[in-house]
C-alpha cells in the first residue's frame, strides 16, 4: 500500500526507478543508457516509478509496481485546474 | 500524474473536484516535478514544461496494453478508454484465443483466430458491426 509522508518546506519529488544507470571510469552517467530508457512500447513492460500523491486527504508516496495484480490506468494532463 | 505539486494536487481536488464528484478523488494524484516519469513514457513536453494528455493502460503483469496520448485542447473520452480495458480483459481470460474486431463492446461476438477463420472473417464479421 502506498506510504504517508509527512509534508514538510522541502517540494517531494519521485522519479523513474530500475536498474541504477550505468556508469563509464571516470563517474559520468552513459547517456545512451538515459535514452534506451525512455522507450516505451505496447507489449512491453511499464517503467516503473514512484511518486508523491495526494490521495483521500493524506500525502503518500506511490510506486507503480505495487499495483502488479490490477489493471491500472495511468494519465498524464496539462496542469490541475484544467479539465482532463 | 501531471508536474504540480502534491499541495496544488490536494487544492484542486479539495476545492473543485469534489464538487463534481462526491468525496474528490478516490485514486492517487500523482506529481511528477520537472516532468521526469513523463519523459520515460514519451508524454513530457520539455518546451512548454508541462506534460500532454497521455493515457496508458497497463495490464497486471504490468504490461502496456495501449496508450494514447493527445494535444492539450483536446479532452479524452473516458467510455472509450473503459471499453479497451474491458476488450483487453476478454482477450486476457481467453488467455489469448479470442479477439475483439472492431467494434466490439461487452456483449458482443468475439473472433477465434486460428486456420479455420483465415478468409472466413466476412461470414461472420459485417462492416456495420464497427459502427454500431
Amino acid at each position: 500500500m502506498p506510504e504517508e509522508f509527512k509534508a514538510g518546506c522541502a517540494r517531494p519529488t519521485g522519479g523513474p526507478v530500475g536498474e541504477p544507470e550505468a556508469k563509464d571510469p571516470e563517474g559520468t552517467t552513459v547517456k545512451e543508457k538515459k535514452e534506451e530508457q525512455s522507450m516505451v512500447m505496447i507489449g512491453r513492460k511499464a517503467p516503473d516509478f514512484v511518486a508523491p500523491a495526494y490521495l483521500e486527504g493524506k500525502f503518500v508516496n506511490v510506486r507503480l509496481s505495487e499495483y502488479l495484480g490490477k489493471w491500472v490506468v495511468l494519465c498524464f494532463y496539462p496542469g490541475d485546474f484544467t479539465f482532463v | 500524474m501531471s508536474i504540480d505539486s502534491v499541495f496544488v494536487h490536494k487544492m484542486w481536488n479539495d476545492n473543485e473536484l469534489s464538487k463534481m464528484v462526491k468525496g474528490g478523488v478516490p485514486f492517487p494524484m500523482l506529481s511528477d516535478a520537472g516532468g521526469k516519469v513523463g519523459a520515460i513514457y514519451g508524454v513530457y513536453d520539455d518546451q512548454a514544461g508541462v506534460e500532454t494528455r497521455g493515457r496508458f493502460i497497463i495490464d497486471p503483469d504490468g504490461v502496456i496494453q495501449g496508450y494514447e496520448v493527445l494535444t492539450p485542447p483536446v479532452g479524452r473520452n473516458v467510455a472509450e478508454s473503459l471499453r479497451q480495458i474491458q476488450a483487453f480483459q476478454v482477450v486476457r481470460n481467453s488467455k489469448g484465443a479470442e479477439a475483439t474486431p472492431s467494434g466490439w463492446k461487452p456483449g458482443k461476438m468475439t473472433l477465434k483466430p486460428g486456420p479455420d477463420l483465415v478468409g472466413k472473417v466476412w461470414e461472420v464479421w459485417k462492416t456495420t458491426m464497427a459502427f454500431d
